[in-house]
């Protein structure tokens, strides 16, 4: 395996760069103020998009990123890793016989104004003398500590790895959003009083038990497991995709990549590896995915992005061994796929030819096939829906004072930042009432 | 392809588009230029009395992406020593046999002033004179430009001194920083002026700099009102221009006009000349993006004269004048609704808001399952594309409420989609003028007018 050369920073850089003042405010003016707009009902957490916009138009980016985190808190990331063109772009008014407004591009214009100029938002309201514990750093977190910090609650978030952020940390490609935009994001949550602890993690520094009795209410925010085994021989020889990414981003400048890449997998975090691969020198990238481009679970920007990058792919192949040569990868064994009825996902099954076995060249292999189920919900006897955490519509578990929030609890719809995001504005507002009636009676 | 040509008060042009007398008129090198890329004359910048100029001179008000909606000057006349200006316009004159030069002048208060300054306009060669009563910064301090502009009795006197010299036409402007422009209009009628043109520029201050709170622009600290002319002004010369065609005795005069205040497109162009304009001035608009427009100006004036069959500008001039009237002579009894074309509509509900805010609160949201619904009517949890457009809410104007204000038509983005339907009213039609002689309780007495309104069936809510 070669070591790549290309520095990291430079071949993962933001791919998009910041619009200038000129380009903002020609773009701000653009957009026609919709009333009731569709972009904002769009939106997961309902920005006033319209709203923040013609602040732009008005050189009022103070008030323009106050429009947006009133709404959320994490906009910064969100400008930058939401799928616009299924949310707030895709229902613009304006898409359908001309182009839609850049929603996200501005929003991340009036988004680096706040951070540049520390113009964030401040908690008004008095102490409330409660406290909640939230479990997780990541987007959901960060909004449901913020949300309830902003009423003046007490919150700790408690996190296991070494740097807050969860996946917009780790997970998201660099030229989506840089570590940095995440971290800068977390001190803004900090300022609001969230107190963020690291490097502690639930079940095993700290318990349940013991944060029910320090705290009037514990969120759960803790994303999926790892990537599933695949279950075929020499898995060991493969690469976890999330991993991959994790160390394009903060694992230093350079890292290991192979000449022949290939990626199990079509989905949104496939595409990033299969992306960092070729950006940092592989010379053949291959997708190898068991259905074809139509029931890819990647959206569609995402792929054709792939395509542009020059990432090859290899449909209708199911993975069947790993062909490993003095404990290295030499090529991927894969069988020949026929799509049948479909299944429980509401995809056509892929239906594996015996005998149909061939082998692409591969010196790395990367598996983003998804992520495991929240192994916290069975740990701590929580009710599950298909597996993960099953919450009420208070986002509240089925233990009393336990709330649920984020990708652990998405059984249906798509998992995206934005929506956890949402959940924790949800679930604080939920938590705020009901820590507020307890001290009523009380 | 119509035929441009006009001859306005003796004075010729290949087309009646002519150069406004202002910063483009500045030089004989300039009007070269602009001759060559095809305009009909020019109004030479305003010769006369010794100024001398400052610095920050033009402001500008912008609107959106749109710069120089209208521009705002306190540009003086032309700084340029007089001799210089007489020998170039007589060289222009001279190479562009063709074209109509126009000098436009402002001197003194005093006949000799007036009759020397005449003699050496007329000993250029040029074919006409303009005189400039607008000018409404600076000159005006010195009780020129708008000062005489400002009182008839002036404007009549001085054109009068004016016409002593004079054997070439005399052009009379007038500003519009009065009351009612057609007052010094009939002056210039009296005073035996052989045209008149309108309009100059109108008094404004731009803004303020929110930085330094200083006016914009700031003249070494100081600002103060300024002419103000472009796009912005265009329906304000065009009430001005309309005024004096409506006016008996400027119209019994025959005295053509010259108009101009905001004309930037041939669009503009064809709405001055159906008001009564017989040459068209232009400058803000060459002033943004040069002496090229020109092209379009002609090309698209003739290509709409030989669509709506007019072969000459004479044909065109004072067509809508007819239609000038005044509110008391407007039928009451028309009807019109608005109609948006659900083909077209984008739901942008700029005109929901705009109608249940501001005016009449007769557009309705109908959802896609034909409900009426509030705005926001959405579930929080619902997102994304599919559920914002596909269960987004149709503007429908309720017909029956709807009083035909045409708001909504005035905001809507989209063109043609939202229409004004006439629709028969039921009533016999009648004005307020009729009403007021017929029957006059119904227009002076409240519970008159509400029985009369019951009787011809006139609800309103």
């Amino acid at each position: 395996m070669e070591s790549a050369s290309r520095d990291i920073g430079t071949a993962l850089a933001e791919q998009l760069p910041p619009l200038s003042p000129n380009a903002a405010a020609v773009e701000a003016d653009r957009c026609l103020y919709c009333y009731d707009a569709p972009c904002t009902h769009a939106c997961p957490t309902h920005i006033d998009i319209p709203r923040f916009i013609k602040k732009i138009a008005t050189h009022n980016l103070r008030g323009s990123a106050e429009t947006i985190l009133a709404s959320n808190l994490l906009g910064a990331t969100c400008a930058r890793v939401c799928p616009v063109q299924e949310l707030c772009e895709g229902a613009c008014v304006l898409g359908a016989d001309h182009k839609p407004i850049s929603i996200g591009r501005l929003q991340r214009y009036a988004m680096d104004y706040a951070r540049d100029h520390k113009s964030y938002p401040t908690v008004k309201a008095a102490p409330t003398g409660k406290s909640v514990a939230v479990i997780g750093a990541g987007p959901a977190g960060l909004s449901c500590a913020g949300e309830l910090a902003r009423q003046g609650h007490s919150v700790t978030i408690f996190e296991k790895r070494d740097l807050p952020g969860g996946l917009s940390t780790y997970g998201i490609i660099a030229l989506r959003e840089p570590v940095e935009v995440a971290l800068a994001e977390t001190r803004m949550i900090q300022s609001l009083g969230v107190e963020i602890k690291t490097g502690i993690e639930f079940g095993k520094d700290i318990s349940l038990a013991t944060l029910q009795k320090q705290f009037g209410a514990v969120v759960l925010s803790v994303g999926l497991g790892r990537t599933p085994a695949l279950g075929i021989e020499g898995e060991e020889a493969i690469l976890d995709g999330l991993e991959f990414i994790e160390a394009s981003k903060t694992g230093g400048t350079a890292m290991n990549i192979g000449r022949d890449v290939i990626v199990i997998g079509a989905g949104n975090t496939a595409i990033d590896c299969a992306t960092i691969a070729k950006r940092l020198g592989a010379v053949v990238v291959t997708m190898v995915y068991r259905r074809t481009d139509r029931e890819m679970t990647s959206y569609a920007h995402e792929y054709h992005f792939a395509c542009k990058e020059g990432i090859e792919f290899r449909f209708l192949s199911q993975p069947s061994r790993v062909v490993v040569d003095g404990g290295r990868p030499v090529g991927l064994e894969c069988l020949r796929v026929d799509l049948g009825a479909p299944d429980a996902s509401g995809r056509p099954a892929p239906i594996p030819i015996q005998g149909s076995e061939f082998v692409l060249p591969a010196d790395q292999i990367i598996k983003a096939i998804g992520q495991q189920k929240p192994a916290l919900a069975a740990l701590l006897g929580l009710d599950t829906k298909k597996g993960f955490i099953a919450v009420d519509p208070c986002f509240q578990t089925s233990l009393a004072g336990v709330y649920a929030i984020g990708d652990c609890i998405r059984s249906s719809g798509a998992a995206s930042t934005v929506m956890g995001v949402e959940d924790g504005k949800l679930a604080a507002a939920a938590i705020h009432q009901q820590l507020m009636q307890t001290a009523e009676v009380s | 392809m119509a035929d441009l040509r006009i001859n306005f008060a003796g004075i010729k042009s290949p087309n009646p588009f002519w150069l406004a007398s202002a910063p483009p008129t500045n030089s004989g090198a300039q009007i070269h230029k602009a001759f060559e890329a095809g305009w009909g004359g020019a109004v030479w910048k305003t010769i006369g009395a010794p100024v001398l100029n400052v610095s920050n001179r033009y402001g500008a008000w912008h609107y959106g992406r749109q710069r120089m909606l209208a521009i705002n000057n306190v540009e003086l006349i032309s700084d340029r020593p007089l001799e210089i200006n007489l020998r170039e316009i007589a060289e222009v004159k001279r190479a562009w046999p063709d074209r109509a030069v126009v000098v436009s002048a402002m001197v003194e208060s005093k006949p000799e002033a007036w009759h020397t300054i005449v003699k050496q306009i007329e000993d250029t060669g040029a074919d006409g004179i303009e005189l400039n009563y607008g000018c409404p910064h600076g000159m005006s301090e010195r009780g020129m430009g708008a000062a005489v502009g400002q009182v008839p009795e002036y404007c009549e006197q001085i054109t009068r001194w004016a016409m002593e010299a004079a054997t070439i036409p005399v052009i009379m402007k007038l500003t519009p920083n009065i009351t009612n422009v057609v007052l010094p209009a009939r002056a210039g009628v009296a005073a035996g002026a052989n045209a008149l043109s309108l309009i100059n520029t109108i008094n404004s201050i731009v803004g303020v700099d929110l930085d330094t709170l200083e006016l914009t622009p700031s003249i070494g600290g100081k600002g103060g009102h300024g002419g103000y002319a472009g796009p912005a002004v265009k329906p304000i010369a065009l009430n001005m221009l309309s005024a004096l065609g409506t006016d008996e005795i400027v119209s019994k005069s025959g005295l053509p006009i010259s108009g101009m205040g905001g004309i930037a497109t041939w669009q503009d162009a064809a709405q001055f000349l159906l008001l009564g304009a017989s040459s068209l001035q232009v400058c803000t608009a060459v002033m943004h993006y040069g002496y090229r427009i020109i092209e379009d100006l002609c090309d698209g004036l003739s290509n709409w004269m030989d669509e709506k069959g007019f072969k000459t500008i004479d044909e065109v001039v004072g067509r809508s004048l007819h239609r000038v009237s005044d509110f008391k002579n407007f039928d009451l009894s028309f009807r019109a609704v608005a109609r948006i074309d659900q083909s077209k509509c984008i739901k942008c509900d700029l005109c929901y808001v705009a109608c249940n805010d501001t005016a009449h609160q007769c557009i309705d949201l109908v959802s896609p399952d034909g409900k009426l619904v509030s705005p926001r009517a959405y579930d929080v949890r619902s997102n994304g594309k599919h559920d914002a457009v596909e269960t987004r809410p149709q503007p429908v104007v309720r017909e029956e409420d709807c009083v035909g204000c045409r708001l909504c038509y005035n905001v809507c983005p989209v063109d043609q989609c939202i229409e004004m339907v006439e629709l028969p009213s039921g009533r016999d039609t009648v004005t307020w003028s009729e009403l007021s002689q017929q029957q006059t309780q119904v227009t002076e007495d409240w519970e008159t007018m509400k029985a009369y309104r019951e009787k011809v069936g006139i609800h309103i809510h």
